[in-house]
């Protein structure tokens, strides 16, 4: 007789992808004018009740299906920050959602496969899970990005995304039967194994990594495979789009983390000058595209690509202390960056939505507290301190440093400069300008709720810093074998 | 929870805790909402006075070492904590912040009028930056206070400046910002150096001779623009001259301050040899700063302006000293920055007065105010020879010890600073004849009224102050001395324990000699 194979440690994925099928269920049997509003509160209950297996797990180092899934302290940590961003963006959705006619429940149902896709990604330890768990999340993206069908702009927008992304896909793809023909293994361990002594790779390999970054970087949107970002981010509806920028990009820095550190965590000499260039052109595209921008969320969408710059320059560094400071840099980003699509949500004049950066204007007059939770945002995306981006980049400078990455980090410190302009545009706009009218008041308690929570929090996070830094180390470790 | 907070801490965060008040309790109308505001910004500043001062009377005069010393475990994973204390050096920035920010709330009592509750908050949060800053002894701390000045500042001069105020505040803020993330970057190399980020014990460790020279470079980056030096004070006049009168006063009495502190805080004690071996590079500035400075001053027909330019005058006379490194010009650049802090102070409120009341700064549009503002001329004049040095004002001491480390230092540094002293004798005295003396033509300054009695009770502190640095020194040098001598004695030892060779070695091998 044979032993069960090992589930336990996907319990969380498991259970998330049943609930969703449920969901599915529940939605076409209730009321259709009910539908939306109970598929979402489920949907958002199933994410916390994942979010408590994941928690619940403890991430003791464990691997589930045949070493095809892997559960450590790491993953635990990502996917707590995917769930995070999950149940704010199902959060933010609420009254937009509505308003805009998009109010079906299959909204709230592909969001929680995108994210069961996230999450498997995050556990993924072969290059073919890898390959699944992206591509379910990838394919519920496509679809919620032209969610609001009538909409030209929405529709082209998911379209891109869908061109784009297969190309990406397909990249990363080849990348992966390159690596499985020269290395002759998908399993991370094994592939961990054939160098571990030291041996050098094969060229072939080496191109399958090349090509597996270009189709991870474009996942992130480092640059340069950023240039569907822009367009998608404005296109799609701005609660999508306030997803877009937390759940699927922390989800693919996980990947990408794993990927480079654990199978190929001793060829650093290889992929270190690919992921190094990659991240000073993403931090000076970042800065210096956003300059230009009159539309916030395109705006944000240049913030991101500057954001991820950064991040990547933790892995640069290809140790422990890089690890922990791109983790850092990433829940702290999250913080921040739902606090800005909840300003932005609430830009809304005579039950119209605004995206443009000069409807700002006066804002500190009329509305002082958005406003203020703005400002403090700008401030912090800037990295100035005592805000909460402060101490993002004041880790990752620190783990570039510690492997006396001097360029790097001298650029990435003159970026942020330049960066800071753009920030400082919008506190200029709303506090220097004079104001034109006044926005409705902010409609929903959620979306009020991210608002305050995320500017107190951006504020004061520096006050017990170690709430962040000290989980973050320990899941850091976990990947280093620690 | 407060267990390890103690009188600094309390000093540093009260003004914080009154903006909250401020921003969470004070509500109603308009009219309501300003007058709270402005009473409860008075009170919460003048409470830190009056702790500061009690800080002040528990300092032990005659212990050289950081003192009052409170640790609170931070970030013990990186080995990051908050650290506050204060020494001779710093205790006095301490008292010169807490003492001009309930003067500048003051001043801005009838100036301001909209948005009088986001101004005082923001003068009350710039407070806590101020102190906090001076009282770090953690250079992460220090750091973030450092840059946290920014944020108040930035929205002072963007938010209630004058015309150009938009162009002046971006300017600040992006050229103070690029000097300081270059320190960030070298105090994170510090940090894997030293394995600590404690002040005393970055003091303690011996940085190799050649990355003395890049550390150095970057903490010189982020403190000759706060200065600011030659040739990067090109923010300072138009930050100045947009700011509102209680934002330039602040900014000249206490911001320029941050920049010479942090040269005998860290680029003297922790990088000795670097500061040996660029200190003719500060002194070629210096004096170019102080010649050049005094030369555009005199040109200009802003009052704002003059002085402003006059400030990377004196502030050159400061850096100069700084790098001298003997007693007398240390204690000299104390008490010279002190001074400064209290005249420029004082003279950006001079021209605040008659600004309130004719809404113009240009020199021109004034002449024969002695006539009618007889008070004002007095307090002015006062003001105008401490700037020029007269003996008798607190300007005076501070030049003169100066001038003596100079010379010790090198003869032509302080032939160039004496010709300084000489031009700022001639701009300001030229200044105060046009604005004051002559005949009193001017059609609309025939009914101009005298200073009232706020106004005179904002000068009373300075110009006692003024007085008694002027007449009596010991009372301010016998706390700085102790500290300074120690810092000039620490210096010396660490450039006799004979690295200066290795540094020669290492800046031939980098190119650079």
């Amino acid at each position: 007789m044979t032993d069960l194979p090992n589930f336990l440690p996907a319990l969380p994925e498991i259970f998330l992808a049943c609930a969703a099928m449920a969901l599915m269920m529940v939605g076409v049997f209730v009321k259709p004018e009910n539908a939306y509003r109970t598929v979402s509160t489920l949907a958002m209950v199933v994410l916390v009740v994942a979010g408590g297996l994941v928690l619940n797990d403890g991430g003791a180092y464990e691997t589930a299906m045949f070493g095809m899934f892997v559960v450590d302290q790491f993953a635990v940590f990502m996917k707590v920050l995917i769930l995070v961003g999950s149940i704010a963006a199902l959060i933010l959705s609420e009254g937009y959602v509505q308003r805009e006619k998009m109010a079906r429940f299959e909204y709230p149902i592909l969001l929680v496969f995108a994210t069961l896709g996230m999450l498997m990604m995050v556990s993924a330890n072969d290059l073919m899970s890898l390959y699944i768990g992206l591509e379910l999340q990838s394919l519920s993206l496509y679809v919620v990005a032209a969610f609001k069908r009538d909409s030209l702009r929405s529709t082209e927008s998911g379209l891109k995304y869908f061109v784009l992304g297969a190309l990406s896909s397909g990249l990363l793809l080849y990348g992966c039967s390159l690596i499985y023909g020269f290395g002759g293994t998908t399993q991370f361990e094994a592939l961990a194994a054939l160098f571990a002594d030291g041996q050098e790779a094969p060229l072939g390999l080496v191109v399958g990594i090349v090509f597996l970054i270009s189709g991870l970087a474009f996942k992130v949107s480092a640059v340069p495979f950023h240039m569907w970002t822009p367009d998608v981010y404005e296109g799609a509806p701005t609660p999508i789009t306030a997803f877009f920028s937390v759940a699927p990009k922390m989800a693919a820095m996980a990947l990408f983390l794993r990927v480079m550190l654990v199978p190929f965590g001793d060829l650093v000499a290889e992929w270190q000058q690919v992921v190094y260039l990659v991240s000073i052109g993403s931090m000076a595209l970042g800065a210096l595209a956003a300059i230009a921008q009159t539309n916030i969320k395109r705006l944000m969408a240049y913030s991101s690509i500057g954001h991820i710059g950064y991040a990547l320059m933790g892995l640069v560094a290809g140790n422990q202390e890089g690890l922990t400071g791109v983790l850092i840099y990433l829940a702290i980003y999250l913080i921040m960056n739902l606090g800005v699509f909840a300003c932005i949500l609430a830009m809304k004049v005579k039950g119209r939505m605004l995206e443009n950066i000069s409807d700002l204007a006066g804002l500190g007059r009329t509305s002082p507290m958005i406003a203020l939770v703005l400002m403090v945002l700008m401030f912090s995306m800037a990295g100035i301190p005592p805000m909460a981006g402060f101490f993002g980049k004041f880790f990752i400078f620190m783990a570039a440093l510690n492997q006396e990455l001097y360029t790097l980090v001298v650029i990435g410190a003159i970026t942020s400069v330049i960066g800071a302009y753009y920030y400082l545009r919008i506190i200029k706009i709303m506090y220097f300008d004079e104001p034109v009218q006044e926005f409705d008041k902010v409609e929903t308690l959620g979306l009020r709720g991210i608002m305050v929570v995320s500017g107190v929090l951006t504020a004061v996070l520096f006050i017990f810093l170690p709430v962040i830094t000290d989980p973050a180390s320990v899941a850091a470790a976990s990947l280093f074998g620690g | 929870m407060f267990e390890g907070f103690g009188w600094l801490s309390l000093t540093t965060f009260l003004p914080l805790v009154g903006a909250l008040v401020i921003l969470v309790l004070i509500r109603g109308d308009e009219e309501d909402v300003a007058r709270n505001a402005r009473w409860a910004a008075l009170f919460t500043s003048l409470t830190t006075f009056v702790v500061s001062l009690l800080v002040y009377a528990r300092f032990d005069r005659a212990e050289a070492d950081f003192q009052m010393v409170e640790t609170v475990q931070w970030i013990p994973a990186f080995n990051i904590n908050y650290v506050m204390g204060v020494d001779g050096v710093s205790i006095w920035f301490v008292l010169l912040s807490t003492l001009l920010t309930p003067i500048c709330i003051l001043a801005s009592w009838e100036a301001i009028k909209t948005r009088v509750r986001e101004y005082m908050i923001a003068f009350l949060v710039l407070e806590t930056m101020m102190v906090g800053m001076f009282c770090s002894l953690d250079i992460v701390v220090f750091y973030i206070f450092f840059e946290g000045v920014l944020i108040p500042m930035f929205l002072i001069i963007g938010v209630w400046g004058g015309q150009r105020r938009i162009y002046a505040a971006f300017k600040f803020f992006l050229y103070t910002l690029l000097g300081s993330v270059l320190m960030l970057v070298a105090i994170l190399v510090m940090y894997w150096q030293a394995g600590t980020t404690s002040i005393e014990g970055l003091m303690a460790h011996p940085f190799d001779a050649d990355l003395q020279l890049w550390l150095w470079l970057a903490f010189f980056a982020s403190f000759a623009v706060k200065v600011p030096m030659w040739p990067v004070h090109t923010w300072l006049p138009d930050a100045h001259v947009e700011a509102p009168t209680a934002g330039s006063v602040i900014l000249a009495g206490v911001l320029l301050k941050m920049g010479g502190y942090g040269f005998l805080r860290f680029s003297l004690p922790m990088f000795p040899d670097a500061s040996a071996y660029f200190s003719d590079l500060v002194f070629f500035l210096s004096v170019i700063a102080v010649i050049y400075t005094s030369l555009v001053a005199l040109v200009q027909e802003d009052m704002k302006k003059l002085i402003a330019y006059s400030s990377i005058a004196h502030m050159g006379f400061v850096t100069a000293a700084i790098f001298s490194v003997n007693e007398q010009a240390v204690s000299g650049s104390i008490i010279q920055m002190l001074s400064h802090g209290l005249v420029s102070g004082a003279l950006f409120l001079c021209v605040g007065v008659i600004y309130d009341r004719m809404h113009t700064r240009e020199i021109s549009r004034y002449g024969g105010l002695v006539e009618r503002m007889p008070k004002y001329a007095l307090i002015f004049m006062i003001m105008t020879m401490a700037s020029v040095g007269l003996p008798g004002t607190s300007g005076f001491v501070g030049e003169f010890l100066i001038l003596v480390g100079a010379y010790q230092a090198s003869t032509w540094l302080a032939a160039g600073l004496a010709t300084g002293m000489v031009l700022g004798a001639g701009y300001m005295l030229y200044l105060y004849r046009r604005v004051v003396f002559g005949k009193l033509v001017k059609e609309d300054l025939m009914a101009i009224k005298d200073m009232n009695a706020r106004e005179t009770a904002l000068f009373v502190p300075l110009v006692i102050l003024v007085l008694w640095m002027g007449i009596y020194p010991s009372t301010f040098m016998d706390i700085i001395e102790p500290s300074v001598q120690k810092l000039v004695a620490d210096y010396q030892t660490a450039l006799a324990q004979g690295t200066s060779d290795a540094v020669e070695t290492a800046f031939t091998a980098l190119g650079l000699k």
